[in-house]
């Protein structure tokens, strides 16, 4: 039939369209989400390490940043705050401490996710020193306090002066594949 | 003519035969469509009163993600592939599928699909519980072991699917008879190649989800996890980038079948041929900008849900075009009432009212209030069931003569509408009303203010299922001894080329294209 080469070149076409959206859910979907999140700061997803830079301290407002952690699931670990709330001036780095202890009998590996409200405070929110930059690991019955150093950018909007950084700890120990005393040097 | 069907379950088998496998389609459809019904059954009767009666709440939970499944991607998907099958090629004066080898292939994994899906039931652990829209981590991290068959079930369904629709699009690009120009072409036809389109382009989209699930299951990846660095949000985004577009690849067919049906009985032509064309482009166009109207409560910010609100709303407009050219089509017509003319203009009613409270549900304010309730459930029946569903049945009616070259029994075919016109509305009517008290969705149990409306419910439920044992009576009934018709125009009202041909319509039809004027 004389329609027979057109077809078989709209097969290729077709089955393209069709590869190409399945890269595009795989590849661009979750990296474009992560991207919009990061832009618009949804979600309250706090960024990485961050390079103090500005030294100008706000000393005329005050900010009250407060402390949440919670476990996962079935993270059976001790894990809270060592201070639920403390009045910071913008531009001001901040020591804060959090416990650790992993009460059960075998060694496990924890990770902290953080993320801040309200959502849009999450881009003013930097932290220089963070436990949560690394995983956890904890042998059994050990205990630790986990520092955090942190900044509230003086550019905070004016309608926010109290924020709230929550930690969830999740039990990533059978994921890693280093052991404790490994991970730990 | 050149030869007739093979001989034996070979015939079936390795057939290549575009009215052959349609048929195989339709059947298999229905038995999926009587399966998932019976999971209906099952919830409906734990439902039926307050408290833990029949079945193990976990076992509800696999009933109602089964039931959404099997009816989803089992019963009106292929329901639709399979009318495309009979109906495209002598729509448009083809003599067959552009890609009969594939078009076999794309029916005969279907099953291996759906005996993979239906077998984790019986596994340890039991089958999917999670829901039909699987959201992560409820369906990765808490999962029942057997969610690897679910996910290989799922991408075989979603090959299948892709390969029928390369294949009805080729069809219609490269077999259209001479003469057939695209504004030509039935709407069925056009609403079918706008949702293959629709198709290539989000089925993939929803393997991806699967096999992303799949890598976090068994590889540690962490595209869900949110201890990885992952977000279980992401998985939404991903489920409803397919899962909008979906439920217009389930609606946009059944449109095309109420538009053939319509004129056909009100002896006018369509009403707004053109119009209803680009209506039905514009629907698939926006179908791919409204997803995150199903997560008004994930936590959006408001320039977010106040987009995808009015977007959302926007859609009311092309399908209003197309609900008032259906109306004006039986404007001042000369109206008879068979059977596919019955359920259509049930189709229009049912349809129309599901899409306003689908247009209650877009308003995001008002979701948060009517988010994951009974009021969801009902919509969402009253568009699929009341739409495609019914759509589909008055298919069965108006072409079924064509097809066998027997006659249905009119008065049967009428009983059976009536019972499930009213079954439909018994069953999913007082939903809305639970929905509005505060009853949620997929749970086994309620409390006692939601007992009198779930037993009515249920009691709807029943007469309902009832009607589909009677469908298939009547199908039965009429292949085997149903009055022989040999006209080629089964109703005088038809118009179009599958009216052309001999009634049954023969093995091989339009060997040499017809001349469209």
């Amino acid at each position: 039939m004389s329609t027979r080469a057109p077809t078989g070149k709209l097969l290729v076409k077709l089955v393209l369209t069709a590869v190409a959206m399945f890269a595009f859910a795989i590849f661009v979907m979750p990296p474009l989400y992560n991207l919009l999140c990061e832009i618009t700061g949804i979600g309250g997803k706090t960024k990485g390490s961050y390079e103090a830079v500005d030294v100008r301290v706000d000393t005329s407002r005050e900010v009250v940043v407060q402390f949440i952690a919670a476990n996962n699931a079935e993270m059976p670990w001790d894990f809270y705050p060592m201070q639920t709330r403390v009045t910071v001036h913008p531009g001001e780095p901040t020591n804060v401490e959090f416990f650790a202890r992993n009460k059960t009998q075998s060694d496990m590996v924890g990770q902290a996710i953080p993320g801040v409200v309200p959502f849009n405070a999450a881009d003013y929110f930097h932290k220089t020193e963070c436990f949560c930059f690394n995983s956890q690991p904890l042998a059994a019955g050990e205990e630790a306090q986990l520092a955090l150093t942190f900044i509230v950018d003086p550019d905070l909007p004016e309608s926010i002066n109290s924020l709230t950084l929550s930690y969830t700890l999740f039990d990533i120990t059978s994921s890693v594949s280093n052991s404790v005393a490994q991970l730990q040097k | 003519m050149a030869h007739g069907p093979a001989k034996g379950i070979g015939r079936w088998l390795f057939t290549t035969n575009h009215k052959d496998i349609g048929t195989l389609y339709l059947w298999f459809s229905f038995a999926m469509f009587l399966l998932g019904g019976f999971f209906a059954m099952v919830i409906r009767a734990e439902l039926f009163q307050p408290g833990m009666q029949l079945i193990k709440p976990e076992f509800f939970n696999q009933m109602t993600t089964m039931h959404g499944l099997v009816m989803v991607f089992g019963a009106i998907m292929p329901a639709f592939v399979g009318l495309a099958n009979w109906m495209i090629p002598l729509m448009i004066g083809a003599p067959d599928m552009a890609l009969p080898r594939m078009n076999n292939l794309s029916f005969w994994i279907l099953p291996f699909a759906f005996a993979i899906l239906t077998s984790t039931l019986f596994m340890e652990g039991g089958g999917p519980n999670f829901g039909w829209t699987f959201y992560a981590p409820l369906s990765t991290t808490y999962a029942p072991e057997s969610v690897n068959y679910f996910i290989f079930a799922i991408h075989i369904m979603g090959a299948s699917s892709i390969m029928g629709s390369i294949n009805i699009i080729a069809t219609v690009m490269n077999m259209r008879a001479p003469g057939m120009t695209y504004m030509k072409m039935p709407l069925f036809v056009w609403t079918w190649v706008i949702t293959a389109f629709l198709l290539v382009a989000v089925m993939p989209v929803l393997a991806g989800a699967v096999t992303m699930m799949l890598m976090d299951i068994n590889f540690g990846t962490s595209f869900f996890n949110a201890a990885g660095g992952g977000d279980p949000v992401l998985f939404q985004h991903v489920f409803w980038f397919f899962g909008h577009p979906e439920v217009y690849i389930i609606i946009l067919p059944a449109f095309g079948v109420v538009s053939q049906i319509i004129p056909t009985f009100s002896r006018k032509p369509l009403f707004g041929y053109s119009s209803m064309v680009y209506a039905t482009a514009a629907i698939a166009f926006l179908s791919f900008i409204v997803w995150a109207h199903h997560m008004f409560t994930v936590g959006m910010p408001i320039a977010g849900e106040l987009y995808f609100m009015y977007a959302t709303m926007l859609i009311a407009v092309p399908t209003g075009v197309k609900v008032f050219n259906w109306i004006t089509t039986m404007y001042k017509g000369s109206l008879t009432f068979e059977t596919p003319m019955l359920f259509s203009i049930a189709f229009v009613i049912l349809f129309t009212f599901g899409g306003f409270t689908g247009l209650m549900l877009s308003v995001a304010a008002a979701d948060t209030q009517y988010h994951d309730t009974y009021f969801v459930v009902a919509h969402f029946h009253y568009v699929m069931v009341a739409g495609a569903v019914f759509s589909g049945t008055a298919a069965i009616y108006y072409w079924l003569p064509k097809w066998c070259g027997r006659m249905y029994n009119e008065t049967m075919g009428q009983v059976q509408f009536w019972v499930a016109f009213i079954g439909f509305n018994i069953a999913f009517m007082p939903q809305h009303f639970l929905g509005l008290a505060g009853m949620p969705r997929r749970y086994a149990d309620y409390g006692l203010q939601f007992a009198d409306w779930n037993m009515v419910s249920s009691i709807g439920a029943f007469i309902y299922g009832g009607a589909q044992l009677m469908l298939l009576y009547n199908v039965i009934v009429t292949i085997r001894s149903g009055a022989p018709t040999s006209e080629a125009k089964t109703w005088e009202g038809a118009e179009g080329l599958e009216w052309t041909v001999a009634t049954p319509a023969p093995y091989h039809t339009f060997s040499t294209a017809p001349e469209v004027k």
